[in-house]
Parts: C-alpha cells; structure tokens; sequence
C-alpha cells in the first residue's frame, strides 16, 4: 500500500475518532455539577445576570442543539469565551500550546535518545557494573514522579547553586522573537538570534528533563530487555560467526530490530506529556497549556475543557500516525495500513 | 599429521548453569579437523553437536553456558584465549557457520543484500579495502553459486519475501561467500519439507565438492553423512564415542550407541519399522557416572558405571570409546 493512500485513510479515520471525541468531551463538561453562567459570573452576581448568560451560552436548549452550536463554532476555531480569562478561548490555546509542545518537544527528544542510549550501553553491558547502575537508575527513574524531580532541580540548580532560571520561558531582558510557530527556540533560530535561542534553550532545561527523567527511565528499561532478548537471537550469532565486529553488529544489524517498542512507547509518552506537565509547569511557572487545562477544570470552564481536550486529542492522533510510519519503516515485515504479513 | 589440523578440539567441558544447578552438557569432546576434509557429526537431537560448534564460534550464550575446560585450536591457536579482535579476525578469514533455521538465522529487518555484503566484506577475501562495487558483485555470484535465479533483485528483498528453501540457500550463500576455510553446516534444511530439503542437502553436496574448503557437517540423519562425508564422529550425551572413516563406520560399526543408530534407520528390504535404542538422552543435571551410554546399553559391564572410557585406536584413523575394545585391546 502505498505512503499516500496510508495517510489519506488514517486522515478519515481520525476525523471519525475526534467526532466521537468531540461528542464525549461535551457530554462530559455538560453533565458535570454545578451552573456553569454562575460559576462565571460569581456567586454575587443577581439571577438575571445568571438567566441571561444562560440564554446567551444556548444552556437552556436541549443538549444536542448544544452540541451542533458548539460543533459548528469550533469548525471556525471558536471555542467561545473562556469563562475565567475573558478571552477567545482560540487565543488561549493560540498562547499556551506552543509552550507546552516544546516542552514535551524538548522532553521527547531527552527522553529518546538518552532512553535508546542508556538501554543500548545496558543491553551491550548486560550484568556489568554499568549495567546494573543504568539498571537501579532507572527503577529510581520510573517510580519518581516528574514533579518530585521538578521541585529538586528548582532547590538544587535554581537555588542553592542559582545556576539556571526558574521561571518561565525566557528571561526578562531578552526580547521575544516574533511570533511564528511559537516555539521560541525555532522561532529565534529563524530569526537568526542566537541569544534568544540560547536564552529559551537554557530555560527549557530544567523542566523538560524533570518531564523527561520518567519515561527516559521506562524507554531505557524496554530498550534493554528489546536488545538483551535480541541479542540471544541466531541471526546476531551468525553474523558474529561471520567475523563481523560486535560494534557494527550493535549499531547497524541490532539496534534497528530492537527499537520498535521503544517508539512505540515514546510516542505515547511524548503525547501524555502535553496533559500531564502541569505540576512541573505550574513548579517552573511555565504558560502552558496543561496548566491551562488544569485550571479550567478546577473552574469548571466548560469552553476551555473542550478545546484542550480536543487539542490533546489531535496531538495524540498525530503522534500515533508519526509513530506508525516509524515503526513501519523499522521493520519492513509491518506494512502501512495493514496487518502483519509473511 | 599434526600441521594439517585445522581444528583441533581436545577434551573441551561446556556447562550451563541453570535455575536448579549445572547441566554438565559437554564432556571432555576430542574433534578433529584437516584442511580440505570434510567431516560428519552425527548423534541423538539434544547430544551436545550444536553446542560443540557454537564453542568453536564462540557464540554460545555466556552466561548460561561455560567453558570449563579443555581447548580449541583453530590452525594451532587457542580460540578461547583469543581477544575479541583475534576472535572477530579467525571468524571472518577462518569459519562460518550454516545454521539450523534459516529463517532465525537472518536479521528480518535488513535486506539480503546488507547482510550478504556484510559477509563479504568481513570475510578473508574481503580484505577491508574492497570496494562497494566488489564486493556487491562477489554477493551475487555467491548467490549465483547457491543456484538461486535473479540475484540482483533478491539482494533487495528482506528474508520474509523468500520462501524456506531460498532462505536456506542465502545462509549458504552467506557462509560460502567469503572464500573461508571451514564451514560448519548445522543440520542444513531439517526445518523445511522433505523435497526442498533434499535440494539443499544435494546443493551442498555439489559445494562441497566443488570447494576444498572444510565442512563439519551435523546432522542426525546417517544417511546424509555416507553422501558427503569423509569421516564421521558420532557423539552421544557431550561425548565423543566414536570415529571412522565413513565406510568403515558404516560397513563395521563398534560402539553399541552407533549399531543402535545404525539399526535405528529403516531399511526399503526390512519389514515394518526399526526399532530403535530404547531410553532417552540422559539429564545432564544429574549424568551417569562412568560412560554416559551405560543405563541404554545391551552389553554394559561393571566397569562402565564407574569409570569414563577413553578414545582408543582399535585400526588407524578408527578410534571408540568403550571397554568392550579398551579390554580387547590390553588382552593383546
């Protein structure tokens, strides 16, 4: 089956699914207790303040006329008026999305390469003592949970040794660069300042590994247990009886095979961080968009829930297709689109 | 007689320790090969014959398995001292090995073509300055030479576009490419049906002929040694019992385990089927004390439950280890 017809079906597939997800979410933000006009408005507000806001947010129509006003503005990108921060609820994720995605961005890439690295020296040093640091590290690793690692690098590197920033995404004196793709670090690139991108490089660090150390953990445990089981294999004896040394072996005959659950994995981790990130964005003051999440939960902000659920939504939909063309082109046997075929 | 050994295997233990104790697998193996020769191994699945050469390789899994004695010499030099550097220098100029499952036996995810060329370049003739070109075209002639159609287009293929008997003859083309001086052929085609296996064994055959590499060729069908084969060692439970010339072996048997084999293989003249040895391959957690062989033999005698029989030469190059011809022997 050809790239093409493979994006094209999973393009269809997905606007099924983010029907299907777009229909909970408002289900669920609609059933959940509690006036969401009063809520908006603050509990001295008079009723008719209330009655109008409700008339105005269509609360009063049955809940499928909701859906489909709902539906149809978000099809425009409007989510309506975020009911805490008074603005489009577009602009908002506009805003804090891209914080948060180069955030997992920058965790993701920490999370890949030192969990293939770690696992791969593991794998390669199985049972020696490098093995077994990696090993007892990374168990640490796993059960730790990214805001513990957050409040330890803010006292440690942050405080006590006042070596990098603890807020937000770029100091006070550097001016932002213009917006493009709102990811400050590519933004900067492109613009050619350097000491911005610096500047936003150096601010990323210490919560995108505090994000990062968890599932760089996980990926370093799978990845060894992938390439420790594949190095059992008959074909990595044979191509060792072939005379071919252990370290191309490693690099180009055992690494490749060895890799698909790790990105499987990853890919999951690197989309779960979007949601999840919000104690170690809210430890680093970071705008983002878990954040953003979070706190419109706790206000029962029903128009912001949506969007970023949704938003949520399509990152995980992009994620998984980036990591079936990955895993596809990792092992020849899996065919875009189709199932296993001998 | 010593210089033209090209292999010399002499009293080697391999252990594998396991949950629940040792598996003393290997015990005190001799094994010899000449350059040029072509040699059988033959014995009971599970007896110890793949993990005799996967020592000689040195690809045996480390931990379970353990060498604990014994050397392996390989044009005089001990493989089991060897660095890492010498090690991956003899395997490439000196062996390879023909596994039993071609399809285990090749990466799934890399093309024939990357995993054929890496047998070239590695390989004696495939000195490292040759270039990308060369040493393609020594890839398709090996598959030229394993009568495989098409060679420039299977090099694109991955292993699970081919069928069984083509992988097999990849890993053929794999170990003859390289111009090498042994190759180890461990039972060639058992995973594939009866037609496709004999085309292999008849494919091998032509090869063996054809090159004067060395072959070991392993197998558990007596049958296929008496077709290729110079000189046959059979092996039982990580013990050599006996070697012959092949047609000594098979015209005059000595070993009790060898007759059993011998009368185990059905015949077109007998009626109904062979009977066979009765018993199993023993624990190797727990082996018989003496010769391994004694709790299945007809003719066992005191002495095997105690002591361990050696190789003794009972004509030239005709050598048995069992104290039905040791006694035979001090008799005299």
């Amino acid at each position: 089956m050809g790239f093409a017809s493979f994006l094209g079906r999973r393009a269809v597939h997905s606007v099924f699914v983010l029907l299907g997800l777009s229909i909970l979410i408002f289900i669920i933000a609609r059933i959940m207790p509690g006036d969401p006009a009063r809520m908006a408005v603050g509990a001295r507000a008079p009723q008719w303040v209330v009655d109008n806001l409700r008339e105005q947010m269509h609360l009063n129509d049955p809940l499928y006329v909701q859906y489909v006003y709902w539906l149809r503005d978000a099809m425009r990108g409007d989510f309506g008026i975020s009911l805490v921060t008074r603005r489009p609820v577009a602009d908002d994720i506009r805003e804090f999305f891209p914080a948060t995605l180069e955030l997992a961005l920058f965790a993701g890439i920490i999370n890949g390469a030192g969990g293939i690295i770690l696992g791969a020296v593991s794998a390669w040093q199985k049972d020696k003592w490098v093995d077994n640091v990696v090993r007892i590290v990374s168990y640490l690793g796993v059960v730790t949970p990214s805001f513990v690692f957050a409040i330890l690098f803010l006292l440690l590197f942050g405080m006590a040794l006042d070596w990098m920033p603890t807020m937000g995404r770029l100091s006070a004196d550097i001016s932002k660069p213009p917006l493009i793709t709102g990811l400050l670090t590519v933004d900067s690139l492109l613009a050619g300042d350097f000491r911005a991108f610096f500047d936003a490089l150096w601010h990323l660090i210490l919560p995108g590994v505090a994000l990062a150390l968890g599932g760089m953990s996980q990926e370093a445990r799978i990845t060894r247990s992938t390439m420790s089981d594949n190095l059992t294999k008959d074909y990595i004896a044979a191509e060792r009886s072939l005379g071919i040394p252990g370290s191309v072996i490693m690099r180009s005959f055992l690494l490749k095979p060895s890799l698909i659950p790790t990105v499987s994995i990853l890919g999951l981790d690197f989309a779960a961080t979007l949601g999840n990130a919000f104690l170690v964005e809210l430890i680093f003051v970071w705008p983002g968009l878990s954040r953003y999440g979070i706190n419109a939960m706790l206000r029962k902000d029903l128009n912001a829930i949506s969007a970023v659920i949704l938003v949520l939504g399509v990152v995980f939909i992009i994620t998984n297709i980036a990591v079936d063309i990955v895993v596809a082109r990792l092992d020849p046997r899996i065919q875009l689109g189709a199932g296993r075929s001998e | 007689m010593e210089n033209d050994r090209l292999l010399d295997i002499r009293d080697l233990h391999v252990v594998f320790d396991v949950f629940g104790g040792t598996l003393k697998v290997l015990d005190g193996v001799d094994f010899t090969v000449r350059s040029g020769e072509k040699v059988g191994l033959v014995g009971e699945t599970g007896c110890g014959k793949t993990t005799t050469m996967k020592a000689v390789l040195r690809v045996l899994p480390m931990p379970p398995a353990r060498v604990t004695g014994g050397e392996i010499l390989f044009k005089g030099r001990d493989i089991l001292q060897m660095t890492s550097r010498e090690l991956g220098q003899v395997r490439g100029e000196g062996m390879a090995m023909i596994f039993q499952d071609p399809t285990a036996a090749l990466n799934p995810v890399f093309t024939i073509g990357k995993q054929l060329e890496a047998a070239v370049k590695y390989s004696a003739s495939g000195d490292k300055r040759l270039s990308g070109k060369e040493i393609r075209q020594r890839a398709v002639e090996a598959l030229k030479e394993v009568a495989l159609p098409d060679p420039e287009r299977l090099l694109k293929n991955y292993p699970f576009q081919l069928s069984g008997g083509m992988r097999q003859r990849v890993c053929i083309a794999m170990a003859v490419a390289g111009d090498r001086e042994l190759i180890i052929a461990d039972e060639p085609g058992t995973s594939l049906d009866v037609s496709i296996q004999d085309q292999i064994l008849r494919l091998l055959r032509r090869l063996a002929e054809e090159i004067n590499t060395s072959v070991i060729l392993i197998t558990h069908t007596l049958g296929v040694v008496r077709e290729i084969a110079d000189r046959v060692y059979v092996m039982y439970a990580g013990n050599m019992v006996e070697m012959a010339p092949t047609k000594e072996l098979f015209s005059r048997p000595l070993h009790p385990y060898t007759v059993g084999l011998m009368a185990a293989v059905p015949k077109l003249t007998g009626g109904g089927i062979a009977d066979g040895i009765p018993g199993r391959i023993p624990d190797y957690l727990n082996p018989p004390v003496g010769c391994r062989f004694h709790p299945r033999c007809e003719r066992a005698m005191p002495v095997c439950r105690t002591d361990k029989p050696r190789f003794v030469k009972v004509s030239e190059d005709h050598e048995v280890a069992c104290f039905l011809y040791s006694q035979e022997e001090e008799g005299t």
